[in-house]
């Protein structure tokens, strides 16, 4: 009998080998010339590789991308794109001039019009929408790339790495990569003999470019104070006295707006005066939001635990070092995978906001003729079965939830929401645009961003839904009709069933929270100018120049 | 009823309960995008009548349903209230009529 | 400190003049609105934009208009300039105190055209008139939107110009000269420079403005009172010397401005400012401090 064939074992090795040869013979080492990046990319990447382009919407490796997107067809084709976010254009080229034709992501925000056309026109197969969290577990199961084009701040002769402040998803690309064979791309925006810290080892990184201009970051959590406007003071107001002091909310995420950002503002005043500091917003998994300034001066805050920088804060972090997460050498070390764990195990509360709301409480962002995806709200805006550590507020909602002799507690999981967007467009909806947006897309799913069963409460100009303590798929619906204001949702409420969810604190309003609506005003924030945070921060926060007016 | 292509004009009258003494008028709000200005005035008749021109057109039922539960609330006879709208949703239509009632029962106390 | 940028026309009014001092003419219940906006499909205003009329200050009488820069930009239509022209004209007869506009404003309300250009030249001319006839006039600029177009033309003819360093205060907005000059040589979303380019700051240090305060009402306000009676004689002599002094500064920038340097910065060192780059960053009362005679 014959010995069945041998398997080889060590394929990826060796394709990892010839791939390192193929650049060695074109006499690139691991410092790369610029001009030369296209070069290593035809020489290094092969066709139907998994290819992971950072980053996320706020760090880019746009160098890089743009350097792929020029890279020749003929040579680089049926490229599978894993990637946090697909935000520049140079990522959408990449399908467009057929280099790459399948992708898995989980946001695409500025893109979402080029990527929906994409797709209508067939050129492109998405394997997925992913929330980010979930995206990095996969790269550590079936979507392991086989080469990754990273940005890092720094590197040194030897090839160590410093991130930087926007550390983000950098940790979770590399590891996985370099630990399955594959190879690792880094552009830097400068080379030092010694980095303040080593975030990357140089034995996990192949090759260095220098990049002709530091690597893009976009100030997305950047909120002016003089946009926020009455109404989102009036829900913060609700969300503070009905939520955050009801349930003792000391550890939470909030979601991007100027809803949270009013939230923010309003904690060294309004929350202050109902004597809480202390009690609620002492910890955090939270993107340094230069709207938590004065909450940080006026000592409600211990600890920040961030997914990524912003753009004009690291010396305010670096100044606090007691409550942000800073290395030795003083910069701060952001971490989204680890700050997306936190946010789901370690928090008692997610707050944001959404664009689409039905009757189920299912919330989506998805609008037709744009494919935008999740990013990390339906990790942060889901209640997970794994908890098993019990804080007063995760009893308090698991009694609401499931009775007194609860097993098990629940996480707080809060949309705030006006009833009307823009143009009166509402909000609240029979039917979400997800179910049209999923046909025009042929995916298996309605791209829902957080489902209605993880939702505990909704706040909205009308007052607070309690979907906790509702028992019924009939009274859920009506206390969400029963806060859904003046759109067509809201005006086909049954009133008397609506009045008895009241009764019970299911629905609760302004004046059942002993806010008079009127008291809603922008004097109520701690800072209502850019320039007042500035002063706030002791002149340490240096804003963008697009939110100077002084 | 409309004044013009672009502009909506929407007309209400509803019986008032409590009579206001003469006062003052009451303006608030400032005609901007998302916003509305509003005039309160004292009025002979018996009625609260409402007169709303906005650029935000075909929303007449939700600015009837807005100010129905206003009256509800409110009740008021012998006043008129005129309203400049630039497309200000119902969650800031109910906040400014809210600050002028404010405005009205402050005067009336003084 | 009550931010002055923050504040609606009327709260301006409220905080500023003294205590219910204010009596108004053709107030909103007169609905003396513009006869061209409904055709376009614009909502109007009852007071078209500005509030007119004649208050206290410090006990002394003065007429005043405010400007609403939430409506229409504080555009000047047909009705808004007539309103600023009745005013003026008014204060020729009245000879009140001073005449104190808070300006706050765009310029000619585009959607009126004509009526709009043609009124804020009748401002112009009303105004030379007013100082002519010995009553100064004294203007407020610290709003978010500024005073820019006509309206800027229309300050620069005051007695006194009163700026916070939030206010602005030029002739073209800045998408303007990047729409006509192209982004590298403006760029309107660098706001920074906007600023450094028409901002109070820069208009005090370059002799544009007269005063420079905190954005706090109360700092106009105190500005303002020591303004009143304070007369700027307006004569041939005058208009020479504003000439020959604008002739020597636009000569200042005939030698190029180093590459990569900022225009600002440059002149205000050319000027004589000392520590012309470090403007930016410095607080009212330092920059104040900063302007040579």
């Amino acid at each position: 009998m014959n010995a069945p064939p041998s398997r080889h074992w060590d394929r990826l090795r060796q394709s990892r080998s010839h791939r390192l040869e193929r650049a060695a013979s074109l006499g690139l080492g691991q410092v790369v010339p610029a001009e030369r990046i296209s070069e290593l990319l035809e020489a290094v990447i092969q066709p139907g590789d998994r290819v992971c382009l950072e980053g996320n919407n706020q760090k880019q490796a746009d160098f890089l991308a743009k350097a792929l997107a020029d890279c020749d067809p003929a040579r680089l084709h049926d490229l599978h794109m894993v990637l946090s976010v697909l935000a520049l254009p140079s990522h959408v080229d990449l399908f467009e001039r057929g280099l790459a034709n399948r992708l898995d992501f989980s946001f695409s925000g500025p893109q979402g019009a080029r990527l929906a056309k994409l797709v209508q026109e067939q050129r492109i197969e998405i394997g997925a929408i992913h929330t980010y969290l979930e995206l990095f577990g996969r790269y550590f199961m079936d979507l392991t790339p086989n080469v990754a084009l990273i940005a890092a701040q720094a590197a040194d002769a030897d090839g160590n790495l410093y991130l930087g402040p926007n550390t983000e998803d950098t940790p979770a690309i590399v590891e996985a990569t370099a630990f399955k064979g594959g190879i690792v791309i880094a552009q830097v925006n400068e080379r030092l003999d010694k980095l303040p810290r080593v975030d990357v080892p140089a034995d996990w990184v192949d090759f260095t470019v220098l990049a002709p201009r530091p690597n893009h970051i976009e100030p997305l959590f950047t909120r002016d104070p003089a946009q926020i406007t009455e109404i989102e003071v009036l829900m913060a107001m609700m969300a503070i006295k009905g939520i955050y002091a009801e349930y003792g909310v000391k550890r939470l995420n909030h979601g991007i707006g100027f809803d949270t950002a009013a939230i923010e503002l309003l904690l060294p005043t309004y929350a202050a005066d109902l004597g809480l500091k202390g009690k609620i917003c002492t910890h955090w998994a939270l993107n340094p939001h230069p709207t938590l300034i004065p909450a940080i001066e006026a000592g409600f805050v211990e600890s920040v635990h961030c997914f990524g920088s912003e753009v004009g804060m690291d010396a305010y972090i670096s100044a606090r070092s007691d409550v942000f997460f800073t290395g030795a050498d003083g910069s701060m070390r952001s971490n989204r995978a680890f700050c997306q764990t936190a946010g789901l195990y370690a928090c008692d509360m997610f707050i944001g906001s959404t664009l689409q709301m039905d009757l189920a409480g299912n919330s989506s962002t998805a609008t037709l003729g744009r494919i935008t995806g999740f990013g990390g709200a339906p990790n942060m805006g889901s209640d997970p079965h794994g908890r098993r550590h019990a804080s007063p507020a995760w009893l308090k909602a698991g009694r609401e939830a499931y009775g007194p002799n609860a097993i098990r507690g629940r996480k707080l999981v809060v949309q705030m929401v006006e009833t009307f967007r823009e143009h009166m467009a509402p909000v609240f909806v029979e039917e979400l645009d997800a179910w049209q947006l999923q046909k025009s897309m042929g995916s298996e799913l309605p791209p829902i961003m957080i489902y209605g069963d993880d939702v505990s409460h909704i706040v909205t100009e009308e007052g607070i839904a309690n979907l906790l303590l509702c028992r019924t798929l009939e009274e859920r619906e009506q206390a969400i009709r029963g806060v859904a204001g003046y759109t067509a949702v809201g005006l086909a409420r049954d009133h008397r069933m609506v009045e008895n969810l009241r009764d019970r604190g299911a629905i609760r309003r302004p004046q059942d929270l002993g806010i008079d609506p009127r008291q809603a005003t922008r004097n109520l924030l701690a800072t209502r100018s850019m320039r007042d945070l500035v002063r706030a921060s002791g002149g340490l926060y240096q804003p963008p120049k697009r939110f100077r007016n002084w | 009823m409309s004044l013009s292509l672009g502009i909506e004009a929407l007309d209400f009258s509803y019986n008032g309960r409590h009579p206001v003494p003469a006062f003052t008028p009451v303006l608030v709000g400032v005609v901007g995008s998302g916003n509305l200005e509003l005039l309160l005035e004292s009025d002979t008749s018996s009625k609260c009548q409402i007169h709303v021109e906005t650029s935000a057109r075909g929303f007449e039922s939700i600015w009837s349903a807005v100010l129905m539960d206003f009256h509800r609330r409110h009740g008021l006879a012998g006043v008129r209230l005129s309203i400049h709208d630039m497309g200000a949703t119902p969650a800031v239509v109910s906040l400014r009529l809210e600050q002028a009632m404010a405005e009205l029962i402050s005067r009336s106390t003084t | 400190m009550i931010s002055y940028a923050e504040c609606s026309a009327r709260e301006r009014l409220a905080r500023l003049l003294d205590a219910g001092s204010f009596h108004e003419w053709l107030a909103p219940t007169e609905r003396v609105t513009s006869p061209h906006l409904a055709q376009l499909g614009v909502p109007c205003a009852f007071d078209d934009g500005v509030a007119i009329g004649r208050a206290q200050l410090n006990g002394c009488t003065v007429l005043v208009a405010a400007q609403e820069g939430a409506f229409m930009g504080g555009g000047v239509g047909e009705v808004h300039g007539a309103k600023l022209v009745g005013l003026l004209q008014r204060a020729m007869k009245e000879r009140p105190d001073a005449v104190l506009l808070l300006a706050d404003s765009g310029g000619v309300r585009l959607h009126e055209a004509n009526a709009g250009l043609i009124a804020v030249s009748e401002v112009m001319r009303a105004l030379l008139d007013v100082r002519a006839s010995g009553v100064p006039v004294i203007v407020l600029i610290g709003s978010a939107n500024g005073c820019f177009g006509g309206m800027g033309i229309v300050a620069r003819c005051c007695d006194h110009v009163v700026m916070s360093d939030i206010g602005r205060l030029a002739m073209s907005g800045p998408e303007v000269i990047e729409a006509s000059h192209g982004v590298d040589e403006f760029d309107a979303r660098d706001r920074a420079l906007v600023w450094r380019t028409t901002g109070g700051k820069h208009r005090w240090l370059s002799s544009d403005c007269d005063a420079l305060v905190e954005d706090d009402v109360e700092a106009f306000r105190e500005t303002a009172i020591t303004l009143i009676g304070v007369r700027r004689p307006f004569t041939l002599d005058t208009l020479q010397a504003e000439h020959a002094l604008l002739v020597k500064r636009s000569h200042l920038l005939d030698e190029a401005v180093p590459e990569g340097a900022d225009d600002a910065i440059t002149l205000w060192g050319r000027l004589g400012v000392a520590q012309a780059a470090r403007v930016n960053d410095m607080d009212v009362q330092a920059v104040r401090a900063l302007r040579t005679p």
